[in-house]
């Protein structure tokens, strides 16, 4: 009988991919956990308790403990369950997985955010930046069927941001960031990942996620270009 | 008979983050190479080649394998000469979760508010982004008496990563209260803070290895004076 500080508690929101990162990480590892859905829009007092410096989800709660921000969480569940590793055992390999996800969170991330809303030349400008960040994941791929190379790594998990939320949100922003002739690996990646058991059960429904932003956009007064 | 392993570092000697591997690396005792680029002038070619993506020092040479990113190269030089010196992450993975928690805090919220409101020219943003910055560290003084437990670095009695992260802007704050009067280390407000500083920056590694104050103060001065009259031109 599991003690109660064993339980594992993910307080996450099901149409975010920091949250979603999670759940990958956690079935990859067989994890059992609770999952407390929470409103961003109108914060639970647990969730300002365990996260008061960001108020941000996600946040897993383990040994009574919380862990705060996607990747230290990712980090976290690789060093305390050992089975089915998420990051490479070698050193330099470890150090470049780590280099990748932090690019994606920061750099390709908010240029991909800064894509939405935007018309005309401005619009052209930010989906060229985001492109030519994305050139060099398109490069990283050559040869490898994911990021962790025959298996889904960090890099993988971190970027399924890129994967069911840039491209995925494509046609309701109204602009084709990542088109598969500029991208051939990203696209053969994304079908990789579509095979894969793990991810088909942990991201959101695509429907409802379509709808879900649609009607986020609507209430951000966002127009799709 | 081993290899001689090659161990090279480009740097700059006024970077914080350039600072953190050079400390890990003493930390460890692995000898190494230290390359001073011109980031002012033009960047080497081995820089250029080692990190395509940001073109950034610090960069770590390994038997000419590139690791880019200072807190990166911290974790590298921790893993890779693991049976040498002290272990620079904690090795409960709890512990080394609250040392990520609080390093990425630093480098992607509390510094980057510093470096804003050092280069705006409004007022009132530069007034709210110290402000930003007095919090910041504020909480950075409860996060060290909640992690230290009462010893002298957060996470022991020897220097850490959290230590090497934060202790690595030491400097820099102590250069711009030269140069500005602006007190950030506060001792009334932030005490258990502050006496970490001392003992960081008295630490005989750091010493050997961070800038003196009064040269960064300078270099910050001149710093200033060519952005000022860049926007005057």
């Amino acid at each position: 009988m599991a003690e109660r500080s064993e339980e594992v508690k993910l307080l996450g929101m099901w149409a975010s991919p920091f949250s979603r990162r999670i759940e990958i990480a956690l079935t990859i590892k067989g994890v059992s956990y609770e999952f407390s859905e929470q409103d961003i829009t109108n914060k639970s007092a647990l969730l300002l308790q365990l996260n008061p410096v960001h108020k941000m989800i996600p946040v897993l709660v383990h040994h009574v403990k919380p862990i705060s921000e996607s990747l230290v969480i990712l980090e976290y569940i690789d060093d305390t369950w050992q089975n089915n590793p998420i990051l490479p055992q070698d050193p330099y390999e470890k150090a470049m997985a780590r280099f990748w996800a932090k690019f994606i969170d920061e750099q390709i991330c908010v240029a991909a955010m800064n894509v939405v809303g935007k018309t005309g030349e401005e619009k052209d400008a930010a989906v060229e930046a985001t492109r030519d960040l994305l050139k060099f994941l398109e490069k990283e791929l050559v040869g490898k069927d994911f990021f962790g190379g025959k298996n889904l790594g960090f890099v993988d998990i971190a970027a399924t941001l890129i994967a069911f939320w840039l491209m995925r949100t494509e046609e309701i922003v109204g602009v084709k960031v990542v088109p598969v002739e500029i991208f051939p690996e990203i696209h053969r990646w994304v079908k990789n990942l579509l095979a894969n058991d793990v991810i088909k059960k942990c991201i959101p429904p695509e429907d409802e996620h379509l709808r879900y932003i649609k009607d986020r956009m609507v209430k951000l007064n966002i127009k799709p270009a | 008979m081993g290899d001689k392993e090659e161990v090279k570092l480009l740097g700059v000697w006024y970077s914080p983050y350039a600072i953190r591997p050079k400390i890990a690396l003493r930390l460890k005792s692995v000898d190494y190479d230290y390359v001073e680029e011109d980031l002012f002038g033009s960047k080497s070619e081995l820089l250029l080649k080692s990190n395509p993506v940001h073109k950034k020092v610090p960069v770590l040479l390994h038997n000419v394998k590139p690791i880019i990113e200072s807190l990166n190269i911290v974790e590298y030089i921790d893993e890779t000469w693991n049976s040498s010196g002290p272990s620079i992450l904690p090795s409960d993975p709890h512990d080394r979760a609250i040392a990520r928690f609080w390093s990425a805090f630093v480098d992607n919220k509390w510094f980057p508010a510093l470096r804003a409101a050092a280069i705006t020219k409004s007022e009132d943003a530069k007034a709210k982004g110290i402000e930003e910055v007095e919090g910041g560290l504020l909480r950075l003084d409860e996060a060290f008496v909640a992690i230290s437990k009462g010893r002298s670095f957060f996470c022991g009695d020897v220097i850490g990563f959290m230590d090497i992260c934060l202790g690595s802007f030491l400097v820099l704050l102590k250069a711009r209260e030269k140069l500005k009067g602006e007190k950030l280390l506060d001792e009334s407000k932030i005490p258990s803070l502050c006496k970490w500083a001392d003992e960081f920056l008295s630490d005989d590694i750091v010493k050997n290895v961070v800038p003196e104050i009064d040269r960064v103060a300078k270099f910050l001065g001149e710093l200033e004076a060519i952005a000022q009259s860049a926007s005057r031109s």
